[in-house]
């Protein structure tokens, strides 16, 4: 091992430091296991930045272990008056010029990526026939729920971020009430959501998310926004192009589906009670921006309320008391339903599917 | 006040304690202060462990969480981080440079009450419905929506206490500037007393921008004010630049001190003098200097753009390059020394690896797209915990053992000493090195509770167990510091045998006046000079003895702040109650009288007569 | 030190202001404090800066149309002019003239409060055109930091009429000293970020 790491000291060491951060962690959410460019470039400056770090570190204790074990003055005898070094202008040159040189050797990857990943200048771009050449998605941050919309698509949806895999994808960042942060850690760096200003900045997914466990990448808040902060999660699908493109389709028809519906069948009890207690705040088609979570998809995710299992029993928990399980939230308590008509609501919403 | 030994009552007592300005007395006030709100802000850690140590918890609620990691960062910070380290730089910094008393002794009482009622008034909350709960950043959007009257609180407690700690800044530099003995020129000052100059320097400029942003906050919240309300053309990002302006320099307040007491350790215990004594002190000034440049490192997330992220950075890097210098010159001081492991010097081992860890992953949060990722997550959490527990409590815990018997008289106990070092040690490893990795799996900081299922568990479990073995530590400390005052055995001037500077020169503790005779000081380190050349007492006095000036106690630092404690809550309860307004209004109408009292009456202090301190000398030859 | 020691203008020191221990750290002290003092007024110029003529969508006053030139010109050659004559009251404590101290004196806190009442026919003047403080950003920057100056001088002149009524039968010693000179510091202080208030706030706010 000692000789390995004489021969092979950079790389191997590099390689160690590569098995050591990335052991763990779960891939839905692990800074170390990034699932996409910009990940994986904060990632490579992690470790870059661990390796000098801890060169700095093994420095710092192989000096302080051997003057520990040498100068000990039980071992130098009690009356042992050490010699009044004033010090060494050779040795503090030397302890003044490597760190500089250490910390260029991290200053320059660091502004270079600072500005690569600051680069939003595509993001209005459109090709030859006007059509935009990048996905923008609008993230509006509420306490605590998460609003994506696509401009250019004309569609909506909460909670579940959908994106198309191998391409940046831009992001403008707001918030409606306080002050939030839009972070998806196995994918890219967090960017504040604002009160004041819209923020910008892009990621790009690589890897598809219905190869994971939970078949999502998780989302957080990552500033603190009030009591349920913790609860703020929201989940992020990722897709090849043309599933997600297909998935725009459904989405675009989800209005005149709900039309045409309304014209020929009547409705089932719990749209029915849908539409008397929940449609002022909750839009079901994903051409409206409601006041509170567009539910559109709602049967397709992978969460009730960002964080509960997607049961319908955690959804009648959610339903009967909102606060209990999120407090802060906006939600009022639907507590006066019978068990039958939360039955029926909760029914209803989870057949809401676009993915079929 | 003539003499030492008098049998006083209860009463006088008490008096003598409240309307003190010697700098000593006024530095265990510190401690008191300091300590206690160091065991309760420990305390709301180890709840906010408790409640994280398993998923799911519901242990305390959302809100309460909010309020206990509010008050947990905003009470060790200001209320007893600083204090503590006031307590240190009042009782030793004057013996350091051989000076009577700082230059303002009221003011240094004001310092201290203001101090104190800024804590009590911060902590008031907990019976008044609500804490603060805004962290203790207290970021304006999500502070001015607060509701009830938490951050109130904040806001005022703080600007009472800020406004004694700029007070004690002012104080100590002049101290410093203008107090010093014969001879003792500036690069003759010992580390600590130039640590305590840099930092009184950075308080000076760093606590006013916190003042006018608790203001901001105060208008906001209480007089119809619109900083921080973007639909009025507020802007929060304000907020944010002002604290962090306050903020990062804060930061190097808490740690320069540190610096300084753990250059003494190094010094006195392995027996050498300080390596590279120059260039310790320019890093301290340049750490001082730089430490203003950086702030927006803690906003890379915030949106500024990618050439401030870029300019921040790189400084942020540069400042690795003084620290560094540092750490390198405490491990040549111990190199070629004769190293004796005492407790002061087991805390200052502890700290050598623990603040490089704590440092080196400051640099690379300091790569601002690496930031991105770590910004805002249990990482953020594990270093600052390594900076300042691994840096700054550690070297508390150190000046504590360090120069207890200087301060109080008789020594603490080794043996129980080394138990809390390591049991506060192995506990401070055991709660924050695994944070990284939490911070690294994606868990955000400031969260009440998480969910099962994201491979969280085990490291929080392991992280509240390493509370509960910091916790225990204290508890050790807290039974050597009761067990120690009760024996009470008396100290020799040197207890640890190798001082070097002239507070280890006179009586422990030392007469009310310091110094018989103004010392003369001849070189770094004199007092280990003087005994190199064969002077036992290790002073060479450059007066004979004369009559001392000394300024007589005050009453009014405690009524004067009382005034403003007043105010506060009329500005709190102006607009829901009727007794609001004329409460504000005879608060501060009270501090202005009080003002108006200390300046119209003259008070130009006594003399110590000449025989009295001849009869102390007699009576200290005597003693040896 | 021994209030009672009489001194004539030949035994009266070149420097009364630092002449003893006590009064050398209150210089120092005081210049310190002023430091202090520049970082808070500099982050309410920074703050005011940033909140110019911000507000509500509505908002309907900005600096060209609010600020009334002629009178702020008035006040601030009545600050500097006090400034002026708080010099001449420094000559004369160096020179151990007491009575023409405190007449030069007494003419700065006259000025002093010419000024402050100005200022408050100002204000009382915009929040009658309805620019009250909790109007928008702006007018709380405005008012803030304007305020602060205001309260400054409000502050200095209670400070300097105890020191005239404190004094005036006692004359001149060495402990009073230091309090007219530093007071002296803190006028010209007030004065300085008034010169920048006039500039940055006035000026700028009518031309750009």
């Amino acid at each position: 091992m000692m000789k390995g790491l004489k021969k092979w000291r950079l790389f191997s060491l590099l390689a160690a430091l590569t098995v050591f951060l990335s052991g763990c962690g779960q891939e839905e959410l692990s800074t170390l296991l990034p699932a996409g460019q910009v990940a994986k470039d904060q990632f490579n400056l992690l470790l870059l930045s661990s390796g000098i770090m801890l060169f700095v570190i093994l420095v710092v204790v192989i000096i302080y272990v051997v003057a520990l074990v040498r100068f000990r003055r039980s071992k130098l005898g009690e009356d042992h008056i050490p010699e009044q070094v004033e010090g060494s202008s050779t040795l503090e040159l030397v302890w003044t010029v490597i760190p500089i040189l250490l910390v260029l050797l991290l200053a320059v990857p660091t502004v270079y990526y600072t500005y690569k990943l600051g680069d939003v200048t595509a993001m209005g771009a459109v090709d030859d026939e006007g059509n935009a050449e990048n996905l923008v998605v609008d993230v509006t941050a509420h306490l605590y729920w998460w609003e994506f919309e696509y401009p250019e698509l004309g569609i909506v949806t909460s909670q579940e971020l959908v994106v198309p895999m191998d391409e940046k994808v831009y992001f403008n960042l707001i918030a409606s009430d306080v002050k939030h942060s839009f972070w998806v850690p196995a994918v890219g760096g967090k960017l504040d959501n604002n009160v004041e200003n819209v923020n910008k900045f892009y990621l790009v997914f690589e890897e598809d998310s219905s190869k994971l466990k939970e078949g999502v990448y998780f989302g957080k808040c990552a500033e603190l926004c009030g009591p349920s902060h913790a609860l703020m999660d929201f989940k992020v699908k990722t897709m090849p192009r043309a599933e997600f493109d297909e998935w725009v389709v459904a989405m675009q028809s989800t209005k005149k589906d709900k039309d045409d519906a309304g014209d020929t069948a009547a409705a089932s009890e719990g749209e029915q009670l849908f539409a008397d207690s929940c449609i002022s705040c909750h839009a079901v088609t994903a051409d409206v921006k409601s006041p509170y979570p567009n539910l559109t998809t709602f049967g397709d995710r992978n969460r009730v309320a960002g964080f509960m299992d997607h049961t319908e029993e955690a959804l009648k928990e959610w339903m009967k008391n909102p606060q209990k399980q999120k407090p802060g939230n906006e939600m009022p308590a639907f507590d006066h339903l019978s068990e039958a008509e939360l039955d029926a609501i909760a029914g209803y919403l989870m057949g809401l599917t676009v993915e079929k | 006040m003539s003499s030492v030994a008098q049998k006083k009552g209860f009463g006088s007592w008490l008096w003598d304690w409240l309307t003190t300005v010697d700098h000593k007395k006024i530095g265990i006030l510190y401690l008191l202060g300091g300590g206690f709100f160091f065991v309760l802000g420990g305390i709301e850690a180890m709840i906010i462990r408790i409640q994280l140590a398993v998923p799911n918890s519901d242990l305390i609620s959302a809100g309460l969480f909010n309020q206990i990691i509010t008050m947990h960062g905003t009470t060790m910070i200001f209320l007893a981080a600083m204090p503590i380290l006031f307590g240190f730089m009042n009782a030793i910094m004057p013996l350091q440079i051989g000076a009577r008393d700082v230059a303002f002794p009221f003011l240094n009482s004001l310092g201290l009450w203001m101090f104190i009622f800024g804590g009590l008034f911060l902590n008031i909350s907990w019976f008044m419905g609500q804490a603060p709960d805004a962290g203790w950043t207290s970021y304006a959007s999500l502070a001015i929506t607060s509701e009830g009257h938490g951050v109130d609180f904040y806001a005022i407690g703080l600007q009472i206490a800020g406004g004694g700690s700029l007070i004690a800044g002012i104080n100590f530099l002049v101290t410093i500037i203008n107090m010093r003995a014969p001879g003792m020129t500036y690069m003759r000052m010992p580390l600590f007393t130039w640590t305590t100059f840099i930092a009184s320097a950075m308080i000076l400029f760093a606590f006013p921008p916190l003042t006018i942003g608790l203001f901001f906050l105060t208008f906001d919240r209480m007089f119809g004010a619109n900083f921080f309300d973007h639909a009025m053309g507020g802007n929060t990002i304000i907020w944010e630049h002002i604290f962090w302006i306050f903020g990062h320099p804060e930061v190097y307040i808490l740690i320069l001190p540190a610096f300084g007491i753990f250059s003494e350790i190094f010094s006195i215990f392995s027996r050498k003098r300080l390596f590279g004594y120059t260039s310790m002190v320019f890093a301290t000034v340049l750490i001082g200097f730089l430490g203003f440049m950086v702030w927006a490192h803690h906003m890379f997330t915030v949106g500024l753009g990618p050439t401030a992220n870029a300019i921040f950075a790189v400084a942020t890097m540069a400042i690795a390059v003084p620290t560094g210098v540092k750490i390198f010159n405490w491990l040549l001081t111990m190199w070629g020394g004769s190293i004796k492991v005492t407790t002061p010097m087991l805390y200052a081992i502890g700290f050598i690896p623990s603040f490089v860890m704590g440092g080196v992953t400051g640099v690379m949060q300091g790569a601002a797209p690496l930031d991105y990722q770590l910004h805002d997550t249990y990482f953020i959490v594990a270093h600052f915990h390594y900076v300042i527990v691994g840096g700054t409590v550690l070297g508390i815990l150190a000046a504590t053992h360090l120069y207890w018997p200087k301060m109080f008289g008789t020594m603490l106990n080794e043996t129980l000493g080394k138990v809390t070092f390591w049991f506060f040690f192995i506990g401070f490893h055991m709660t924050f090195l695994i944070q990284h990795w939490l911070g690294f799996w994606g868990m955000p900081r400031r969260v009440f509770t998480y969910m099962d299922g994201q491979g969280w568990n085990s490291a929080n479990l392991i992280s509240s167990v390493g509370a509960v073995f910091m916790a225990i530590g204290v508890i050790v400390l807290l039974y050597n510091i009761i067990m120690t005052s009760v024996k009470n055995v008396p100290v020799a001037n040197d207890p640890w045998g190798d001082g070097r500077t002239l507070e280890w020169a006179i009586q422990s503790p030392p007469l009310y006046y310091n110094f018989t005779q103004t010392p003369l000081v001849r070189g770094l380190d004199s007092v280990w000079i003087e005994k190199q050349e064969g002077n036992e007492s290790g002073i060479t006095p450059a007066v004979p003895v004369q009559d001392i000036h000394m300024p007589h106690g005050s009453i009014i630092p405690i009524f004067m702040t009382l005034g403003m404690f007043i105010a506060g809550f009329g500005a709190m309860f102006r607009e829901e109650t009727s007794w609001g307004l004329p409460l504000l209004v005879f608060g501060l109408a009270w501090t202005f009288v009080c003002m108006a009292i200390r300046s119209l009456k003259d008070d130009l202090g006594y003399y110590v007569p000449k025989e009295e301190i001849l009869e102390d000398m007699k009576r200290e030859r005597g003693r040896k | 030190m021994d209030l009672n020691k009489k001194f004539t203008p030949e035994t009266w020191p070149d420097n009364p202001e630092t002449a003893t221990f006590e009064a050398k750290n209150k210089f120092v002290g005081f210049w310190l404090f002023l430091g202090g003092e520049t970082i808070l007024f500099a982050t309410l110029f920074a703050t005011y800066l940033a909140l110019k003529n911000k507000g509500p969508a509505n908002l309907e006053f900005s600096t060209q149309e609010l600020y009334e030139l002629p009178l702020v010109f008035v006040m601030t050659m009545l600050l500097l002019t006090s400034s002026l004559t708080s010099v001449y009251a420094m000559y004369h404590l160096r020179n151990y003239n007491f009575k023409k101290m405190q007449l030069w004196l007494g003419i700065t806190a006259f000025l002093g409060l010419g000024f402050l009442i100005l200022e408050v026919y100002e204000f009382y003047h915009y929040v009658q055109l309805g620019f009250v403080y909790s109007n928008s950003a702006f007018s709380s920057a405005f008012y803030t930091l304007v305020g602060t100056h205001g309260f400054h001088v409000a502050i200095g002149l209670v400070w300097i009429t105890l020191l005239i009524f404190r004094n005036a039968k006692r004359g001149l010693n060495l402990y009073n000293a230091t309090k007219y000179y530093t007071f002296s510091l803190y006028w010209h202080f007030i004065d300085v970020v008034w010169v920048f208030i006039f500039t940055v706030v006035y000026l700028m706010g009518k031309v750009g």
